[in-house]
């Protein structure tokens, strides 16, 4: 026994060696992964700070040098990032409004057994998952019921997102049980009065995982904006920073030689700054609500 | 995500199935007009594939051309070329960006360390939530051959970049690639989940055994992991002729669009830079009933494989 025990300890010695190497090798990438991943992120932050001739020489790589904040100061130039942003907060909150009206009672609608047709209904949204009408027809569509150039294309049409209402669905049927439903209606509680009152308040948790994914496809979505909206004074945000940062539509194309050059400079550095005051409400936000990303993948990836 | 079959315990008549279902119907209603506004109507207005679409005359009015359209593209110069691009970048990026969550989650079931674990996940999860405009952004500032960091980090190694954003040989890479560093780690997260409940007792019995940990996480986590990285695989398969528009549409210019000229941007220039309504819808069709075809392969061999099926 006591032998046997002895093996045991002395080959538990050895194997942690060979462990100890194998967890160094783990550390080791994962640092460097880490490190991989903020180091771009963080770069653009000390750039965005640092003095512009610097940045376009490559002196910037670890610390910000000959720091300033002239980039930021110049963004008052740019009255299309705030128009923008002022309209992305407003699609932000009414999209993601309008997605948990239309999203979650439907997805609970379909979880009951009860439901008649449900079959149907299943069918119904799912099919656009599989099949849709393309990039013409949709315009043609919108075009056609007004929606043009409106604060509203922005919010309703592609509000109604299958995956969603699949995740809703399996939430509901999991939480939700019908007996629920038969306990509430002796008390003399209405349908609807149910859903509000009983069924929204333990739902709290998909809410607020359907609303994040919302919030975040409506802050860093450019696509609808592309297609339907031409009038400057609805643009998001990501429109006007893609003019900024990949058409380069900076205020530095009129001039010639060295003034050129630091003007190119000083867009360039602009650009670093964009990014930054563009992704911080995002990135900042990002740790806090984490825990419900988690949730709403583990969710969306039950078998409903 | 498998449908189950309504079965109402007793045959109701449809009235009354329909009174009876009133308020979950009304619960229901906003979705099904937009759905029917704007998703449904197009599926009908997709027949203008087959027409010679004028504003004019409208969906209804349109004159039937049959197939010329369709025709038009298969015969054109650009069929070959965005068929072939799409399913490059789309291999490609499946080839780099499907394993690379399946290495990470591993890795990171293998920290101890509980808060460095979590600084490691929410550190990989981070640019997930950059957007595609920014990130697009970050590498047209990056790759610049004259100022960007990444030329001035390889110029420290002795090398110097060309450049890459007017290459068309070099644009794969770069989509692939900054794919990877955006979502890789968010696309661990489950499986890092499906490890966590992997159950304690294995590893203990192959501690007993006298197995490192080198040999617990290749006989014990990879195994664990499978039925789920089959399934992922298998769906991901059906989507392999359906490229995202936005990141390519943005990182896309003159000098590198013989290699990054996918369907989608080409559905987008035809239909709304050269207002080829027709032409557009009938390319998009097309695509559309490819990615159907596959969606129904892959679906099939899922259900045969694993038992698992989106519908």
């Amino acid at each position: 026994m006591s032998q046997t025990k002895a093996v045991a300890a002395k080959s538990k010695i050895k194997k942690s060696k060979e462990d100890r190497i194998f967890d160094a090798i783990i550390y080791t990438i994962c640092a460097i992964l880490i490190l991989i991943t903020l180091y771009p992120m963080y770069f653009i932050v000390i750039a965005s700070i640092s003095d512009a001739g610097l940045v376009s020489a490559g002196e910037i790589m670890f610390l910000p040098k000959g720091l300033n904040f002239k980039a930021y100061q110049q963004l008052v130039n740019y009255p299309s990032i705030w128009i923008g942003y002022r309209n992305t907060i407003f699609y932000v909150i009414v999209g993601t409004i309008v997605t948990l009206v239309v999203n979650i009672p439907a997805s609970y609608a379909l979880s009951r057994k009860r439901l008649y047709g449900r079959g149907l209904f299943t069918a119904f949204y799912l099919i656009p998952m599989f099949f849709t009408g393309g990039l013409i027809p949709t315009f043609l569509a919108v075009q056609q019921f007004g929606l043009m150039d409106t604060f509203w294309v922005m919010v309703v049409p592609f509000s109604v997102v299958t995956y969603y209402i699949i995740v809703g669905r399996t939430f509901f049927a999991n939480s939700i049980p019908d007996d629920l439903w038969e306990a509430a209606q002796l008390d003399g509680c209405g349908y609807l009065g149910f859903f509000f009152r009983i069924v929204l308040p333990l739902s709290k948790a998909v809410i607020a995982v359907i609303a994040l994914w919302a919030a975040v496809a409506q802050w860093n979505g450019y696509f609808n904006a592309l297609i339907y909206i031409r009038n400057e004074n609805l643009q998001p945000l990501q429109i006007a920073l893609r003019n900024i940062l990949i058409s380069n539509q900076t205020m530095s194309s009129m001039l010639t030689g060295a003034a050129a050059t630091e003007a190119q400079q000083l867009a360039d550095l602009i650009k670093y700054a964009v990014i930054v005051v563009s992704s911080a409400p995002i990135m900042c936000m990002y740790p806090m609500v984490q825990k419900y990303f988690n949730q709403g993948v583990m969710l969306g990836s039950l078998k409903g | 995500m498998k449908k189950k079959s309504a079965t109402p315990k007793h045959k109701q008549s449809f009235a009354a199935g329909v009174k009876e279902s009133r308020a979950l119907y009304l619960l229901m209603l906003p979705s099904i007009i937009i759905f029917l506004m704007f998703t449904y109507y197009p599926m009908y207005g997709v027949i203008i594939a087959f027409k010679n679409f004028t504003p004019a005359e409208g969906i209804f009015g349109s004159e039937w051309v049959g197939m010329k359209n369709f025709l038009q593209y298969f015969n054109s110069y650009q069929f070959g070329l965005t068929i072939r691009n799409t399913i490059v970048v789309s291999l490609y990026t499946i080839l780099v960006t499907f394993p690379l969550p399946v290495v990470l989650a591993l890795m990171c079931n293998q920290i101890r360390s509980k808060k460095f674990k979590k600084f490691f996940q929410v550190s990989t999860y981070l640019p997930h939530f950059i957007s595609t405009v920014v990130m697009c952004g970050m590498l047209i500032l990056f790759l610049s051959p004259s100022t960007g960091i990444i030329s001035k980090l390889v110029g420290l190694l002795g090398f110097q970049l060309p450049n890459l954003m007017g290459s068309a040989a070099a644009f794969p890479h770069i989509y692939v690639w900054s794919e990877a560093w955006q979502h890789v780690g968010w696309d661990s997260i489950l499986y890092i989940a499906t490890l966590s409940s992997v159950d304690p007792s294995l590893y203990e019995a192959a501690t007993m055994d006298g197995a490192g940990k080198w040999k617990k996480m290749l006989h014990i986590d990879v195994p664990a992991l499978m039925p789920t990285v089959t399934i992922m695989l298998i769906l991901r398969m059906g989507s392999v002729m359906s490229v995202g528009f936005e990141k390519v549409y943005l990182l896309q210019n003159t000098l590198n669009s013989s290699t990054s000229e996918i369907i989608s941007t080409y559905v987008y220039k035809m239909g709304l830079i050269s207002n080829q309504y027709s032409l557009s819808s009938a390319i998009g069709l097309f695509n559309n009933v490819i990615n159907l075809a596959l969606l129904l392969l892959v679906n099939a061999i899922s259900k045969k494989l694993s038992d698992t099926s989106l519908i």
